[in-house]
């Protein structure tokens, strides 16, 4: 009981960053009607985001170590401590939080230039182009990472406070033994939080609503005076944000390395289009779905009957939707079938 | 318009082409690409694009699932080599014929669907391969170690004609050894073949179906063609020449690793058709030609070898050109290749092949272009070549 609840758990929480990215992903498939796989690419962008804010918060001076007396050694001290004295350790200490706040726009930024600079001229090209230019947009975005911050995965703290275990078996009347680390909560509730927020801007705003109509048919919210190209752009940002903040707070979780894109980039798609390509909620439901079916397939008792299922269930699950429901689960009709 | 091709035709392309290949190693020397290494592997990613254009250039289908058959290839082969015999040509023939069943199943199932749901089915199933390959696999494959041949490999069939000598033996084809030049040749000999098979293909009423799939499948299927099998048909044989080029690579080199089937092996081959032109006979040759032999170049240069190249510069001005060149050259190569997606893409989508033919098209025409209300209408597949 307490290892089922615990993989429940578990898969909310692997099934939150999926939901995430299939988020942005689907926002904008059905948006622009881009097949964008440069998607994981900005899930990896959003994850060096922290790591860069962490850097730049700790440049270091180099000081007299005091402590060390019968030779001149020297150590590091960030500039945020010297002039701010315990706020500064503070500070690095929630480095990761934070660095949402430098994430959110550098990734606009980032989503509009993009969308400007490359995804626009392919509108009107076939989807087996859009496929292959933002490939190669994802190859340069990784080897630019990797010329930058080197091939290495990079460690991020959690902040110290929440970097133990919850004793959610005690709170919920489970048991001493069922524990959960402190900082996968947050990023269930963290994914839960964000998800609902961008389903509140496109269904409670006005500005939401015209986006929703353009996804239905953009020609006609075209004649009706609306200019769609700008607010689709400004979607394209909101999506890269989205991701990119899935990232952000990931990093704690998998220390952030060039090429985690590349393996977030092939699930999340597999999740999209088990969800139905260009619907929101099946993305987010598909998601967590198939969050929850790979820690269940990670359980050892299932993996003693199927070996290696753990590694392929996903794959195998969109095999199955494809070919039983093209669709997906929530897909509407008309919708790129085909 | 071009006239239709005739079999005169196609068989002066074949011998020129043949001529082209054979001497590679000669009118490549003063490029400094002759050494068999190198050869080889303009061979044998040869025969996977040439390959993976009957797929994609002749039906439109973006598979990105091709490396999976490569790495089957590879497997088999080393297998071969390990139980049966040291001669390539049960081994090839193993990774052929197994890479082109595996095809067949993946194919029966992807090619329910179209467009960007075949991409990521196949995706799909090559990722599937490859984390196998990596776990459950792990005593067929050897997992992140790879597959090497050893010693005590039982190689039954050699074992009937000589007893197992020092050291470990190496691959050959009767008595040609499959390193140095030699294995050039033999992987040459099967391009040719490949090419020759690859050409009759794009010229027989068979690819000229599957070029009807390409422009417009409903009408395909309204004029009464149930269009599954030809697709089918085509992506088994697009897989065994993955197959072949995987049985090859394990030929001449006897190690097979999983990291042949990543996805981003399949981005490499997709790279290399649409570099040299998709849907045109030697363009994915061109394209493997270009792209491995820059691959050559530039990932072996370095800080030092720039440096050098920059020699004849002002210092000040070297030291900037090499910053910005650094990142791209040595380990970086990937970024030029990414970067080179992008712009290919971008700007010449039908490739090098494209490029050549707009050049040509800039000499031949000396009177204006008549004007026109409509641009007319893509040239249809069919006139091409």
């Amino acid at each position: 009981m307490d290892a089922i609840f615990l993989q429940i758990l578990n898969g909310l929480d692997k099934g939150g960053a999926y939901a995430l990215i299939a988020l942005g992903l689907t926002l904008v498939f059905g948006t622009l009607g881009v097949v964008n796989f440069a998607h994981g690419a900005l899930f990896m962008l959003g994850a060096f985001c922290s790591v860069s804010f962490y850097k730049l918060i700790t440049i270091s001076k180099q000081i007299k170590d005091e402590s060390i007396t019968f030779f001149d050694a020297f150590k590091e001290q960030p500039y945020l401590e010297i002039w701010f004295g315990d706020f500064g350790t503070t500070i690095i200490d929630y480095a990761v939080p934070l660095s949402i706040l430098f994430a959110i726009p550098v990734m606009l930024l980032i989503g509009l230039i993009m969308e400007r600079g490359l995804i626009r001229h392919f509108y009107k090209r076939t989807h087996a182009e859009q496929i292959l230019v933002t490939f190669g947009l994802a190859i340069v975005l990784q080897e630019l990472i990797k010329s930058f911050f080197g091939a290495n995965p990079i460690p991020m703290p959690p902040p110290d406070i929440v970097s133990g275990s919850a004793p959610i078996g005690v709170l919920l009347g489970l048991g001493e033994s069922v524990v959960y680390p402190w900082w996968r909560l947050i990023y269930l509730a963290f994914s839960g939080l964000i998800i609902g927020g961008v389903f509140a801007f496109l269904n409670m705003t006005t500005y939401g609503m015209v986006v929703r109509a353009g996804m239905m048919d953009r020609e006609t919210v075209g004649l009706l005076g609306i200019n769609i190209e700008r607010r689709f752009t400004v979607v394209f940002g909101l999506a890269a944000v989205v991701t990119g903040l899935a990232g952000v707070m990931y990093a704690p979780i998998l220390p952030p390395d060039y090429h985690m894109g590349m393996d977030f980039l092939v699930l999340s798609f597999v999740v999209v289009v088990v969800g139905g390509m260009g619907s929101l909620g099946g993305a987010v439901a598909a998601g967590f779905l198939l969050g929850i079916l790979q820690s269940f397939a990670s359980m050892n008792e299932i993996k003693s009957i199927l070996p290696g299922i753990d590694q392929i269930i996903i794959y195998l699950v969109a095999v199955v939707i494809l070919l039983v429901r093209p669709r997906g689960l929530l897909g509407r009709e008309g919708v790129m079938e085909d | 318009m071009k006239k239709a091709p005739t079999i005169k035709n196609d068989i002066l392309v074949m011998l020129i082409f043949s001529a082209v290949i054979l001497s590679m190693p000669i009118w490549l020397e003063p490029l400094g690409a002759s050494y068999p290494d190198l050869l080889q592997k303009f061979a044998i990613f040869g025969i996977f694009a040439v390959g993976y254009n009957i797929l994609f250039g002749l039906t439109g289908y973006l598979s990105f699932g091709h490396a999976a058959f490569l790495g089957v290839g590879s497997y088999t082969a080393v297998w071969s080599f390990k139980l049966l015999t040291m001669n390539i040509l049960p081994a090839i023939m193993f990774s052929v014929l197994l890479s082109g069943l595996f095809a067949l199943l993946i194919g029966f199932i992807t090619l329910r669907r179209s467009g960007i749901y075949f991409s990521i089915l196949t995706l799909a199933f090559a990722q599937m391969f490859y984390n196998l390959a990596y776990s459950v696999l792990t005593p067929i494959t050897n997992g992140e170690t790879g597959l090497q041949l050893a010693r005590s490999d039982p190689r039954v069939i050699d074992r009937l004609f000589s007893e197992a000598g020092e050291g470990l033996p190496s691959t050959d084809f009767f008595g040609f050894a499959m390193s140095g030049y030699s294995g050039f040749y033999v992987c040459a000999g099967l391009l040719i073949i490949a090419f020759f098979i690859s050409q009759r293909i794009f010229h027989s009423p068979f690819g000229i179906k599957l070029r009807a799939i390409k422009s417009n499948q409903t009408r395909m299927k309204y004029t009464g063609y149930n269009t599954r099998p030809y697709l089918l048909t085509a992506f088994v044989i697009s897989g065994m020449y993955a197959g072949l080029a995987g049985g090859l690579m394990a030929s001449t080199d006897p190690l097979a690793g999983a990291e042949r089937m990543q996805w981003t092996a399949s981005g490499e081959v997709v790279l290399m058709t649409i570099l040299g032109g998709v849907g045109t006979l030697i363009g994915p040759m061109l394209g493997v030609g270009i792209i491995k032999y820059f691959e050559n170049i530039f990932s072996a240069l370095n800080e030092q070898a720039l440096h050098q190249a920059y020699s004849f510069m002002p210092d000040w001005l070297a030291n900037i050109m090499v910053t910005i060149t650094q990142p791209f050259v040595g380990e970086g190569w990937h970024l030029t290749l990414g970067a080179l997606f992008v712009l290919i893409v971008v700007f010449l989508p039908g490739g090098i092949m494209e490029g050549i033919e707009k050049i040509k098209n800039l000499f031949a025409k000396k009177t204006p272009e008549p004007i026109m209300l409509e641009k007319p209408l893509k040239k249809s597949p069919e006139t091409e070549k």
